[in-house]
């Protein structure tokens, strides 16, 4: 995912413009010079100026390369489901976990991520379940944290 | 009892020495398999030693991480593929050897070295900390802030391959510091009404982000065809390791040295040690022609000090709190979580506690030496496990760990967005290390600021009106001006 260096640039140039309009709306400490605003004023600052060295230094060195380069694995498939999937996988915890419980949640991103990973299938399904309790013994009896139960709660043990 | 007795007796009460055992099995596994790195098992130990006591915690991470620091070489031998990011300066060197069936030279002294190496950086470590805490009790925050600009400021000039990305990275890290209510006024920064947001982005999160999952994602996207095991049988790897230290005693104490000061140096780590040691000795050695064809100096040398600077890391981190490295910065995390926070009064309240942490430096690298030898042994297997099964499993721990924590499913986004962030920051070559330290010490940074602008009523000059100060405003100057003005000369003397 090779993008020139000039795009970056401007991506954090926009950031560093927006924290230094954000700050201003920051109130002033009463009989001080030094408010909340300040350091990530100055911090907002430099970046804009490393910035914009940045957007010069990607144009100068462009010559004709392309603006944005993708990368050998972007060909292919199996690679990029399995790139998708790896960013899912928390995703579909943090919305899956309250309602479906860990088990659930915890089974099928292993075993989906193993399949992607072009583990067989059965392998993968055991080892998502062996891997699942394992976990859930080490965090949720040994270390005591409350891994959900989901729609399972009535039969949490 | 005294201190030292107290330290005796927490070290080797059984419950600390079964953790140490227990840490050493997974620093040598996750070194031993290539794409695990030694940040990362700290960062993968955070959310276990959460709930241990603070001494066995500090021993999970120490014995964790200099284990993986040494087995990081193991895969770097037999497959060619480093272990660590600390191991890769060296593995063409240490494959070529084995292709010459001295597998066992080139382990060996990546094991003894390795374990002396980390046995020089600790009497470092236990020789200068206290003084150099001594004198930090005199700091004001005028000292204080220049010294964390310097620190900053050195991270950046040490990885200066991309100075200026390396700076991006840097204000990133200090933004990412400014969120939340932990600032001098206590006003709540871009929280946007959030309240998860209130207390700030956490660290731990973010860094299980930055070094397991970005690993993850670097390791799903890997095209590059699988490595092939060299298939020989491995005697005794000790043998000649007597003639090695009495061939290259200069050799060792220069890696050794050179190490625990790149350690020491924040934002550099193992990895830049043993490159930098590797090009030191090659260019110093009676032989540099044999450099590359599978010749042990260069081992010898670099391998001692990559451990060297995993100790070294610590003497800022424990006095300052000021992190030398990335596993350092994870565990200045650690200490603030379990009331031990970093600084001088650390040495002269809890002695006991630094007396502790030598020790567990002494255990750890001693007990390196036989463990290390068993790993040595069952290497083939370790590497026959498959990174395809692994790496999910991985992910899932990185998921619950992170969210065993605070209990809330808030951090494990953080952790997801710090993985992703870091992985196409790092595929557009921008480092991850002054991100890091930009974060960590982006609020001590702005506390000691804010406190010495009101001290001196906002006059700048004051900055460098106590004798200390002024130095360390000096060479943080330096720092900034010296290494374009250098770039500039030799250009000119050149043309």
């Amino acid at each position: 995912m090779k993008v020139n260096d000039a795009i970056l640039g401007a991506v954090f140039a926009v950031l560093g413009i927006a924290v230094l309009w954000h700050v201003q709306s920051f109130p002033a400490v009463h009989g001080q010079r030094v408010g909340p605003a300040l350091f990530p004023g100055l911090i907002a600052g430099g970046l804009i100026v490393a910035s914009f060295a940045l957007i010069v230094q990607g144009l100068r060195e462009r010559g004709g390369e392309p603006w944005f380069a993708a990368p050998d694995w972007w060909r292919s498939p199996r690679h990029v489901s399995a790139f998708l999937l790896t960013l899912a996988a928390p995703a579909f915890y943090i919305v899956g976990v309250g309602t479906l419980g860990f088990f659930v949640v915890s089974v099928v991103v292993l075993a989906s991520l193993f399949i992607v990973l072009e583990v067989r299938p059965l392998p993968a399904i055991v080892i998502a379940v062996v891997a699942t309790a394992v976990i859930w013994y080490a965090f949720y009896k040994l270390l005591r944290v409350p891994l959900p139960w989901g729609f399972l709660q009535a039969h949490a043990f | 009892m005294g201190a030292l007795e107290t330290a005796f007796a927490m070290v080797f009460d059984p419950y600390n020495l079964w953790v140490m055992l227990a840490a050493s099995v997974f620093g040598l596994f996750v070194g031993a398999v290539p794409g695990l790195t030694a940040t990362m098992a700290t960062a993968l130990l955070v959310p276990v030693t959460f709930f241990m006591a603070p001494i066995p915690a500090i021993a999970a991470i120490v014995t964790a991480t200099a284990m993986a620091i040494f087995s990081g070489d193991i895969p770097g031998c037999l497959l060619r593929m480093p272990g660590t990011p600390a191991s890769a300066a060296y593995t063409d060197e240490a494959y070529a050897m084995t292709r010459k069936g001295q597998a066992e030279l080139a382990l060996g002294a990546g094991l003894v070295f390795s374990a002396f190496g980390g046995l020089f950086g600790t009497a470092v470590l236990i020789a200068s900390a206290p003084a150099l805490a001594e004198f930090a009790l005199k700091f004001s925050s005028f000292e204080y802030f220049w010294l964390v600009l310097l620190g900053l400021s050195c991270a950046i000039v040490i990885t200066a391959e991309a100075p200026l990305k390396g700076i991006v990275s840097l204000l990133l890290g200090l933004l990412i510091a400014c969120v939340g209510l932990g600032n001098p006024a206590g006003y709540p920064r871009f929280t946007f009404g959030n309240t998860e947001l209130l207390g700030g982005i956490g660290v731990i999160p973010m860094m299980i982000g930055m070094f397991a999952v970005s690993e993850i994602l670097r390791f799903v996207v890997d095209t590059g065809p699988r490595a092939l095991i060299v298939d020989k049988p491995i005697g005794n790897i000790f043998t000649g390791m007597w003639g090695l230290a009495k061939k290259y005693p200069l050799q060792i104490f220069r890696g050794n040295v050179l190490g625990t000061v790149v350690g020491a140096l924040p934002g550099a780590g193992a990895d830049i040690a043993a490159w930098m040691s590797y090009a030191v000795s090659k260019k110093f050695s009676k032989e540099p022609q044999k450099f590359g064809t599978g010749y042990v100096e260069g081992i010898v040398e670099s391998g001692s000090a990559n451990n060297s600077a995993l100790a070294g890391a610590w003497i800022p981190a424990l006095v300052f709190g000021i992190p030398g490295d990335s596993i350092t910065a994870i565990v200045i995390g650690v200490l603030y979580m379990k009331n031990m926070a970093p600084g001088p009064t650390l040495f002269t309240q809890n002695p006991q506690n630094i007396y502790a942490v030598y020790l567990l430096f002494i255990v750890a690298n001693l007990i390196m030496v036989p463990l290390g030898w068993a790993c040595i042994k069952v290497s083939k297997q370790i590497l026959r496990v498959r990174r395809e099964v692994l790496m999910p499993i991985i992910l899932l721990f990185c998921i619950v760990g992170t969210f065993a924590i605070n209990n809330t499913v808030f951090d494990v986004g953080i952790m997801l967005a710090a993985g992703l962030i870091a992985f196409v920051l790092e595929q557009n070559g921008f480092p991850i290390a002054p991100t890091i330290l930009g974060v960590v010490l982006g609020g001590m940074l702005e506390e000691n600021f804010v406190s010495s602008m009101i001290k001196s009523d906002g006059q700048l000059t004051a900055f460098f009106g106590r004798p200390i100060a002024a130095v360390l405003g000096a060479l943080t100057l330096a720092a900034w001006f010296l290494p374009p003005v250098i770039k500039r000369m030799r250009k000119l003397a050149g043309a």
